[in-house]
C-alpha cells in the first residue's frame, strides 16, 4: 500500500488564533499565480522592513523570528497552538506554507475554511490533544534540534524519545495527502446527477435561472 | 422529523452523498472577485475544462481598487493587472461583470443582497471568508479557497461536510444607539473566535426578529469572526419586504411561488440544535475591541485587561502580546484611548443604515484636531448614490470627513487606503488582526455610530453619553 511519510524539524509556534493575514498580508495577494509565496510566509514578523511583490532589494531579518533562527529556518513542521489559520479565506496562505518547505501543521484546532484549503494542496493537518501539544512544546524548550516522524497511513507521529502519538485522520483525507487527486475530475463523474437537479430545479424554483427577468 | 433552517436548505441542495460522509451539494450563486479567482480560472484553463453554468455566477472588482479618481483608472500595475484579469476571464466565459464605475459595483458582500443576486433559501458561495454577511437572507452562504472556486466553477458543486447546528438566541431589544455592531462584537466576546468551529449558526430571537436585514447582515457578516463558517437568519416580513423590487428579484411571473419556498425558510417548532445559547439584547452597551483579534473586546466603560491577572500562561503571553502590539497599557481605561484614523466602511458596516447612524452622530460638528483622517467608504455605487441623494456626504464632508467611491478599502488596505506604521483607528470592519489595515497598525473594531462619536471626540467615548449630552 502507497504511504507517506514526513520527517523534519519541528518549528514551534506557541500561539493561538494565528490567522491567515498573518500567514500571508495582503500586498501578496495582488500576484495572479500560485506559486512563490515562500519567500513572504510570515511576512511582517519575519522582516524588519516592509515589503511587496515589488520589492527587490534583500529584506532585513528580524532575528528574533522563529524562522529566523537554526534549526527552525530549515523545520518543516509548524506545531502551534488553537485555531491556527482562522480569518480570511485565502488560499494563498496555504500556498506560502507548502512553498517554504512546509510539510505538515500540528495543533489543537483548526479555523473550517484553511482546512479545507490545506488537504486541497495535499498539506497535512494533524490535530492533537492539548497535553502532547504542550509535552512537544516542553521537550523543544531543553532541546530546540526536534525531528518528528510523521507516518500518513499507520496514522502516527514518533517524537526523538521515541513516543508514539496516534492521531485520528478520515480516509479521504490521508487520499488527498499520500495521492495527488483531481477533485474536479471525481466530482465531474456525478455529471449527469448534477444536470438532473438542475433540470429538476429549473421547474421547481424557475425565478433562479431567470437572470433578465423575463 | 423537525428540520432547523440549515437542515431544510441542506436537504433542498444536497445531490449525492459520498462514501466519506461528505456529500456534493449544488451552489445557485457563486459571486467572484479580482484576489481570489485568477488562480482557479488558471486551474481551468490548463485543463480545458469550461465553466458550468455562467448564468449563477456574478463577477466584481472591489478588494484592490482605489477609492479616489477611480475615473482616471488604476495607477498600482500590479492591482490593474489583477482587475484586467477578470475582466478578460469573465469576458471570456461570458460571466456578468460589474465595471468600476458601475452603479452595481461595490463591496461583494453589499452588493450580492441588495441587486437581489442574493436570494432566500439559496446555496451561495465566494472566495471570502465574509460570505457568510449573505446568510441574513436566509440562504445558505459561506467562504470558500480558490481551489474551492475552481471546483464550483467546474462543477457547479461543492464537496462538503454537514456542520452540526448552534443556535443563538437573542432575547429583548437593544437600548437605543447600541447596534448589531456591538451585539455581534459581545457574543464573540462570550464565545470565543473558535466558538462556532464547526457549526452553522442560526440567530433568532426577540432582538434578531426586531432587526432590520441590514443589521442582520452585520452579525451574520461577523459569524466567521466566531468560528462559524456561514451564519443564517429565517425568512420573516423582513426579509420579504427587502426582497422586493430589487434588480434580481424574482419577475412577478414566478414570484408568489418563489414566495411561497422563501415561507418555508424557516427552522421548525422543536428542531434539534446541537447547542443552543442565549443573550439578553438590553444588557449590551456599546463595544470597543482593544487588542489583534476580535474576541478582546470590552465593553465601551471598560478598560485594557490586566495580563497578570490571567491564570493560564498561555492567555496571560497572549493578552501581553496584544497589549504591546497596540500600544496599550494593562488598566488603560477605553475612553481614554486616543486616535489617529476613522474608517467608516466594509463589509460590515457600509450599508445606509450604517452611514445614517453615523452622520446623525457627526451632524454639526467636527473632527477632532488629532484625527489626521476620517474616511467614509460606502459599500456600493447605490449606497454611494442614496447617501448623497440624502445629504448625508454633505455632513460627512463638512465635518471634516473624506467622501470616497466604494470598494474594500481600509478594511484590508490593499489599494492606497492604509494605516501607518503605529497609527491607531476607530474602524468599523470586522478584523483587527496584526498587520490588517496597515504594517504595525492598530486597530479598534467599533459600531459606525461609535466611530462617529470617536472622530469628534478624538478619542473613544460612550456614544450614548455623546449624544446626551450634544
Ligand atoms: S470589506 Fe473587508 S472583510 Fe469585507 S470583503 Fe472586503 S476586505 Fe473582506
Amino acid at each position: 500500500m502507497k504511504n507517506k511519510v514526513i520527517q523534519g524539524q519541528v518549528i514551534p509556534i506557541n500561539q493561538s488564533n494565528i490567522d491567515t493575514d498573518a500567514i500571508i498580508p495582503k500586498q501578496y495577494l495582488k500576484s495572479i499565480n500560485k506559486s512563490g509565496f515562500g519567500p513572504y510566509l510570515f511576512d511582517s514578523l519575519r522582516y524588519m522592513d516592509p515589503g511587496d511583490l515589488a520589492t527587490t532589494s534583500k529584506r532585513k531579518e528580524n532575528p528574533d523570528f522563529i524562522l529566523n533562527k537554526k534549526p527552525f529556518r530549515n523545520g518543516s513542521i509548524i506545531v502551534a497552538n488553537d485555531n491556527f489559520g482562522c480569518g480570511s479565506s485565502r488560499e494563498h496562505a496555504v500556498w506560502a506554507l507548502k512553498d517554504y518547505g512546509i510539510q505538515a501543521v500540528i495543533s489543537t484546532s483548526f479555523a473550517d475554511i484553511f482546512y479545507r484549503n490545506s488537504f486541497k494542496n495535499s498539506l497535512l493537518l494533524i490535530i492533537i490533544k492539548k497535553s502532547e501539544l504542550e509535552t512537544i512544546f516542553r521537550s523543544l524548550t531543553t532541546n530546540p534540534i526536534y525531528n518528528l516522524t510523521i507516518d500518513v497511513q499507520n496514522q502516527t507521529i514518533t517524537t526523538p524519545d521515541e513516543t508514539c502519538i496516534q492521531f485520528d485522520i478520515s480516509d479521504s483525507e490521508k487520499e488527498r495527502i499520500i495521492f495527488d487527486l483531481d477533485d474536479i475530475e471525481l466530482s465531474l463523474k456525478h455529471a449527469d446527477k448534477i444536470r438532473d437537479y438542475e433540470s429538476k430545479i429549473k421547474l421547481k424554483k424557475p425565478w433562479l435561472f431567470n437572470k433578465n427577468n423575463e | 422529523m423537525n428540520r432547523t433552517l440549515y437542515d431544510k436548505i441542506w436537504d433542498e441542495h444536497k445531490i449525492h452523498e459520498n462514501s466519506d460522509g461528505s456529500s456534493l451539494v449544488y451552489i445557485d450563486r457563486h459571486l467572484i472577485h479580482e484576489v481570489t479567482s485568477p488562480q482557479a480560472f488558471d486551474g481551468l484553463h490548463l485543463k480545458n475544462r469550461n465553466v458550468w453554468n455562467k448564468n449563477t455566477i456574478y463577477a466584481v472588482s472591489d478588494h484592490n481598487v482605489p477609492t479616489i479618481n477611480r475615473e482616471l483608472g488604476i495607477n498600482d500595475d500590479i492591482s490593474k493587472l489583477q482587475v484586467d484579469t477578470l475582466i478578460s476571464n469573465c469576458k471570456k466565459h461570458e460571466i456578468s461583470y460589474f465595471d468600476l464605475n458601475d452603479v452595481n459595483q461595490g463591496i461583494v458582500h453589499v452588493i450580492g443582497p441588495e441587486l437581489a443576486i442574493t436570494q432566500p433559501g439559496m446555496t451561495l458561495v465566494c472566495g471570502d471568508s465574509h460570505t457568510s454577511t449573505h446568510g441574513a437572507l436566509a440562504s445558505l452562504a459561506f467562504g470558500i479557497g480558490t481551489s474551492d472556486v475552481e471546483h464550483v466553477l467546474a462543477t457547479q458543486c461543492i464537496n462538503i461536510t454537514k456542520e452540526k447546528n448552534m443556535r443563538i438566541n437573542v432575547n429583548n431589544t437593544l437600548n437605543p444607539l447600541v447596534t448589531a455592531k456591538d451585539l455581534i462584537l459581545h457574543i464573540i466576546k462570550s464565545i470565543g473566535t473558535s466558538g462556532g468551529t464547526g457549526y452553522t449558526i442560526e440567530f433568532s430571537g426577540k432582538c434578531i426578529e426586531s432587526l432590520s436585514i441590514e443589521s442582520r447582515m452585520t452579525i451574520c457578516n461577523m459569524s466567521i469572526e466566531a468560528g462559524a463558517k456561514s451564519g443564517l437568519v429565517a425568512f420573516d416580513e423582513n426579509t420579504y419586504n427587502y426582497m422586493m423590487d430589487k434588480k434580481y428579484s424574482p419577475s412577478k411571473k414566478y414570484l408568489s411561488e418563489a414566495i411561497k419556498y422563501w415561507e418555508t425558510l424557516k427552522s421548525d417548532n422543536h428542531s434539534k440544535f446541537d447547542q443552543d445559547i442565549n443573550f439578553d439584547a438590553d444588557l449590551i452597551t456599546p463595544q470597543v475591541s482593544w487588542g489583534t483579534s476580535p474576541e478582546m473586546t470590552v465593553d465601551v466603560t471598560g478598560q485594557v485587561p490586566d495580563p497578570e491577572l490571567e491564570k493560564n500562561s498561555e492567555k496571560k503571553e497572549s493578552i501581553q502580546r496584544a497589549i504591546d502590539y497596540m500600544g496599550l497599557k494593562p488598566n488603560d481605561p477605553i475612553q481614554e484611548i486616543m486616535l489617529d484614523k476613522i474608517f467608516i466602511g466594509s463589509c460590515t458596516n457600509s450599508r445606509i443604515e450604517d452611514l445614517r447612524a453615523a452622520a446623525s452622530v457627526i451632524k454639526g460638528e467636527k473632527i477632532a484636531s488629532n484625527i489626521s483622517q476620517a474616511i467614509v467608504v460606502p459599500g456600493s455605487g447605490h449606497v454611494k448614490m442614496q447617501a448623497e441623494e440624502e445629504g448625508l456626504d454633505k455632513i460627512f464632508l463638512k465635518a471634516g470627513f473624506e467622501w470616497r467611491q466604494p470598494g474594500c478599502s481600509m478594511c484590508l488596505g490593499m489599494n492606497d487606503d492604509n494605516l501607518l506604521p503605529h497609527e491607531r483607528c476607530a474602524s468599523t470592519s470586522n478584523r483587527n488582526f496584526e498587520g490588517r489595515q496597515g504594517d504595525k497598525g492598530r486597530t479598534h473594531l467599533v459600531s459606525p455610530a461609535m466611530a462617529a462619536a470617536a472622530a469628534i471626540k478624538g478619542h473613544f467615548i460612550n456614544v450614548i453619553d455623546f449624544i446626551n449630552e450634544k
